[in-house]
């Protein structure tokens, strides 16, 4: 190793100089975000700002703890909804991509709904879908809505990008639609899946906020968006702090599960999941 | 002689040959006549280079013997060999570039023609394994492609062509990308595997070095349309070893290629 001078001291500097910045990486943003609670603290206790203007950052992690039997419960809710509306975002999107790739004429008489669907604000089909539906049913169909296009987009986009030789390979070897679908498509395609759920999972948290928001107080609605509007009208705004602060967390938790999963499996291959020096 | 070409086949070529091109020319849908009329004949065990120009329809020729696309007219005759099923395929092809699954081992890669025609999973563990001591390979089956060398991924494309034990071998300009030194080696390996196999090579390339080198049978290709221009028999001894690569003989076949192969490139503004 260090028989040749130059290349190891630039690999070891890389070294030495990546660690440092992969811990710069993380304590950059805890540290903008002490300072940030801080500095609210700061100012609410400084004006003497009462809570029902704006609650100071430990008001709101007091309320954290006392309301946490409420609040739990509704998290609970929204994140079953999430995950509902995630799975069934992610297997209409991959099953419709799948059958859109075996016949055309389907992709051209459906693909162009599909595209209305994404673009219409789901916030103005909610209510809609609450006349229709049953209320927990159409709450999930409002994230399967929001969600299930990325993954459409992307498996379709994925298994188009089949690379050409491959293709060849496999018409010459006499592989049949399965086993090309099976062993050339999907793996071809699996980084662009994950792409996109990666997209769904923070979108059918929205969804389902908005659908819960949407549903407001009629009935049995007990996700946390409803918390969040329940406590507006009631001028309870720490609980609307401490609600809003359990939906960002559970959205990164989702994110940061998707994307884990990607890097796992991909980690053998796909460029996105190696290291910049292999 | 051991003929064991299928004679229902209504493109099988005469007894003997292994590739039988009449008339093959290949027009494409934007109108580009890029091949023909081809007349073609390659005798089984028969070791024969493509040579020409980059655009002069050589890759086209191999794709239409490959079955990879069809010829606008004229036919196409390969002998189809009597145990052509389930773990044996008629025709190997090697791509210009490596074209490997990069999500699959390299074991993996080397299996899918074997996969692709349900062969049993015994049989096919020791197919793969023996195709990749051939080239050299047995202790990288483990390995991602994208953990190999340019030279060893050429040589897995070359195991997965050779796994299904195939009667002829088409070869697409398979060592072009890679350096001088690879492709020597690769070069001599390929003669070697020849050797023992006695498969019925096609190698396409624009290398005259390369072609000289390697082939029984050296045929220049002209340009648009793709057409025969010239045809040289290598008549050196075998086997052939760097000595030939430095030797006279070598020098002297090289010159009359490389001037058979001259009209066609010029005039071309390339």
């Amino acid at each position: 190793m260090s028989a040749l001078p130059s290349p190891p001291v630039a690999a070891e500097q890389a070294n030495v100089g990546s660690r440092p910045l992969f811990l710069l990486r993380i304590l950059l943003p805890v540290i903008v975000l002490a300072a940030g609670i801080a500095a609210w603290e700061f100012v609410v206790r400084l004006n003497d700002i009462p809570p029902y203007v704006l609650p100071a950052p430990s008001v709101v992690f007091q309320t954290l703890g006392t309301d946490w039997p409420v609040l739990s419960g509704s998290l609970l809710t929204t994140l079953l909804t999430t995950l509902e509306g995630f799975l069934a975002a992610a297997v209409g999107g991959i099953v419709l991509a799948l059958l859109f790739n075996q016949s055309k004429w389907l992709e051209y008489s459906l693909f162009p709904y599909a595209v209305i669907l994404q673009v219409t604000p789901v916030i103005a089909i909610a209510p809609l879908l609450l006349i229709y539906l049953p209320q927990q049913t159409a709450v999930v169909a409002c994230a399967w809505i929001v969600a299930f296009f990325p993954v459409l987009s992307n498996t379709t986009l994925g298994l188009n990008s089949v690379d050409r030789n491959l293709a060849g390979l496999f018409q010459l070897y006499g592989a049949s639609r399965m086993q090309t679908l099976r062993y050339l498509k999907l793996p071809a395609a699996l980084p662009y899946i994950l792409g996109g759920l990666r997209i769904a999972g923070g979108l059918s948290l929205i969804g389902a906020v908005v659908a819960e928001i949407a549903a407001g107080s009629a009935g049995a609605g007990s996700g946390l968006a409803y918390r969040i509007a329940e406590s507006g009208y009631r001028l309870n705004i720490p609980r609307m702090f401490a609600a809003l602060l359990l939906l960002s967390a559970a959205g990164i938790v989702i994110y940061a599960l998707l994307a884990l999963t990607s890097h796992l499996v991909l980690r053998r291959w796909h460029e996105s999941a190696l290291g910049k020096d292999n | 002689m051991a003929e064991s070409a299928a004679l229902s086949d209504p493109g099988a070529p005469r007894a003997g040959l292994a590739v039988s091109l009449r008339g093959v020319t290949k027009i494409y849908d934007n109108g580009v006549a890029a091949l023909g009329p081809l007349d073609l004949d390659v005798a089984k065990g028969e070791f024969v280079s493509l040579l020409g120009p980059s655009g002069c329809g050589k890759s086209t020729a191999l794709r239409l013997i490959a079955g990879l696309s069809a010829p606008t007219s004229g036919s196409v005759g390969v002998a189809r060999s009597a145990g052509a099923d389930g773990a044996r395929h008629s025709i190997g092809f090697v791509f210009q570039e490596p074209t490997l699954m990069p999500w699959a081992s390299v074991r993996e890669n080397v299996r899918l023609p074997l996969k692709l025609s349900h062969a049993p999973p015994e049989e096919a563990a020791v197919r793969v394994s023996a195709a990749l001591t051939q080239v050299g390979l047995a202790d990288f089956a483990g390995a991602f492609p994208r953990e190999l060398s340019g030279g060893m991924k050429m040589r897995v494309s070359l195991a997965r062509a050779l796994v299904t034990d195939p009667d002829i071998l088409l070869m697409d300009e398979p060592f072009a990308a890679l350096d001088e030194i690879t492709r020597f080696r690769l070069n001599n390996d390929l003669l070697a595997l020849w050797r023992s196999l006695r498969k019925t090579v096609i190698f396409v390339t624009h290398s005259v070095f390369e072609s000289v080198y390697l082939s029984q049978r050296v045929i220049v290709m002209s340009a648009r349309p793709g057409r025969i221009g010239a045809e040289f028999h290598i008549d050196a001894p075998e086997p052939r070893a760097e000595e030939f690569r430095t030797s006279a003989d070598y020098a002297g076949y090289c010159r009359k290629v490389s001037s058979a192969l001259a009209p066609s490139y010029q005039g071309q503004s390339v």
